[in-house]
């Protein structure tokens, strides 16, 4: 441990990019690819996208934090099952909580939550970084990947939302003149494959736009 | 590397470890789940009868507007000491039909009419669905119902728990002239607007309706020997 980075202040430029490469370079769901199956699954309507969002920030954060705190004592031949049970634990105090507090979504997300655990991201991000790096940097870490993924939960649930239902947030804000005059909601949106397809538009503009990302 | 040893301390610990601190938030949190549970029971029970509850004040309109439950058996008694609020419904449909407690609250509107609700439990697509209907005091005409699912499908089978859909049942009959019960049906295409048994159910969500249907056909036919018992006494 050098002194220099313990002097490091907690938002460094270096520690702030932890938390803004996700959005953008380094997003978990267009560049790294993890996570696709719930961005198809709970991306029809805005609410349970945010919500879900919201949770597996917090469970990819604390996961993160938790393994990078313990990286050094974790027995690498079990190191998997290590950040398995990490998670897991982590899923199941979401799902109560959220079940005890704001139980009208635990309800709307029931499933999903628990499908967290085998939400890709997590794992990736506990591998790919908590297992190398100090704590507070895999606790942003975490927070940026989840912030990333949420992103495009949110894009994704907005566009099918509103094509598939005409509606943003539960409410129709497609007026009923446009209904009138022969406008239909395209109830394809609202079937999973569909979810992959605007999730493949989603990294076909995100690409052309970063030439970097593009692969040779 | 880490010994064998190591490894299996450091796996006993861990998993004692997070088991004790599950366990502890678990305690913890029981009452205040329970207690929504409960509170969303009133709500749905509230909602087919037409009142609108949130969280906050369910409980208290509860009180004010449901003025008795009580059980009764498939042959139309009533079963005394049982406590209607607390059957399970998904464990009663299990039972064989003779042993079955058969909860109804009564709800006493502001114009001192008084409404029967029965709870119901069947299947969707993809898991459990149920529901509360209640039927004005000739034992015939629905009043109002409220349904709801675990895992239908958003935008599709998931609609059944609106207020759209569920205010369709409103006025519709489950006996026919000859008094034989019909049910209301979930009809595919759209029902009449003069069908007195069906509605319009649900585009994209064909089996969840089906569901539904067969839900209200088992959900209300236990109950026929006490309508019948409470319409010829009226």
């Amino acid at each position: 441990m050098s002194t220099a980075s313990e002097k490091e202040p907690w938002f460094s430029k270096q520690n702030l990019k932890l938390l803004t490469n996700p959005l953008n370079w380094e997003n978990p769901i267009t560049v790294q690819v993890l996570g696709i199956c719930s961005a198809l699954a709970v991306t029809v309507q805005i609410k349970p996208a945010i919500v879900m969002a919201l949770s597996v920030t917090v469970v990819t954060a604390f996961a993160n934090l938790i393994i990078s705190s313990l990286r050094n004592t974790i027995p690498a031949r079990i190191r998997i099952i290590v950040q398995l049970v990490v998670i897991a634990a982590l899923v199941i105090v979401v799902d109560q909580l959220l079940k005890a507090y704001v139980y009208d979504v635990s309800k709307k997300l029931s499933v999903f939550v628990g499908l967290i655990i085998t939400n890709c991201i997590l794992m990736g991000r506990l591998e790919a970084y908590a297992m190398a790096n100090k704590p507070w940097k895999s606790f942003l870490d975490g927070i940026g990947n989840g912030l990333g993924y949420g992103l495009i939960l949110v894009t994704v649930a907005f566009i099918r939302e509103l094509t598939g239902s005409g509606k943003f947030f539960g409410m129709k804000i497609i007026p009923q003149s446009f209904y009138d005059m022969g406008y239909a909601d395209n109830g394809l949106m609202i079937l999973p494959p569909m979810a992959l397809i605007t999730i493949g538009v989603i990294i076909w503009i995100h690409r052309s736009r970063n030439k970097a990302l593009i692969e040779k | 590397m880490h010994s064998n040893k190591y490894i299996f301390i450091y796996s006993s610990v861990m998993v004692v470890l997070v088991a004790i601190v599950l366990t502890v938030i678990a305690v913890q949190l029981k009452p205040a789940q329970e207690n929504n549970i409960r509170v969303e029971k009133m709500k749905n029970i509230l909602t087919a009868v037409n009142i609108e509850a949130d969280a906050a004040n369910a409980e208290a309109l509860y009180k004010k507007h449901i003025s008795e439950d009580f059980v009764v058996n498939s042959k139309g008694d009533k079963i005394e000491g049982a406590n209607a609020f607390q059957i399970d419904i998904a464990l009663e449909n299990k039972k064989s039909s003779e042993k079955r407690q058969l909860p109804v609250y009564v709800c006493t509107t502001e114009k001192g009419d008084k409404l029967f609700v029965v709870p119901m439990r069947g299947k969707g697509l993809w898991g459990p669905i149920w529901g509360y209907v209640s039927f004005r005091s000739d034992f015939n005409t629905i009043a109002g119902t409220m349904f709801d699912h675990k895992g239908e499908t958003p935008g599709l089978g998931a609609e059944i728990d609106t207020r759209v859909f569920q205010k369709q049942f409103i006025g519709k009959k489950i006996f026919d002239e000859t008094g034989k019960f019909v049910s209301v049906k979930a009809k595919k295409g759209g029902a009449p607007k003069d069908d007195l048994h069906g509605v319009d159910a649900i585009s994209g969500g064909t089996i969840t309706s089906n569901g539904l249907s067969d839900m209200l056909i088992s959900g209300i036919s236990v109950y026929e020997a006490y309508f019948k018992k409470q319409q010829k006494t009226e």
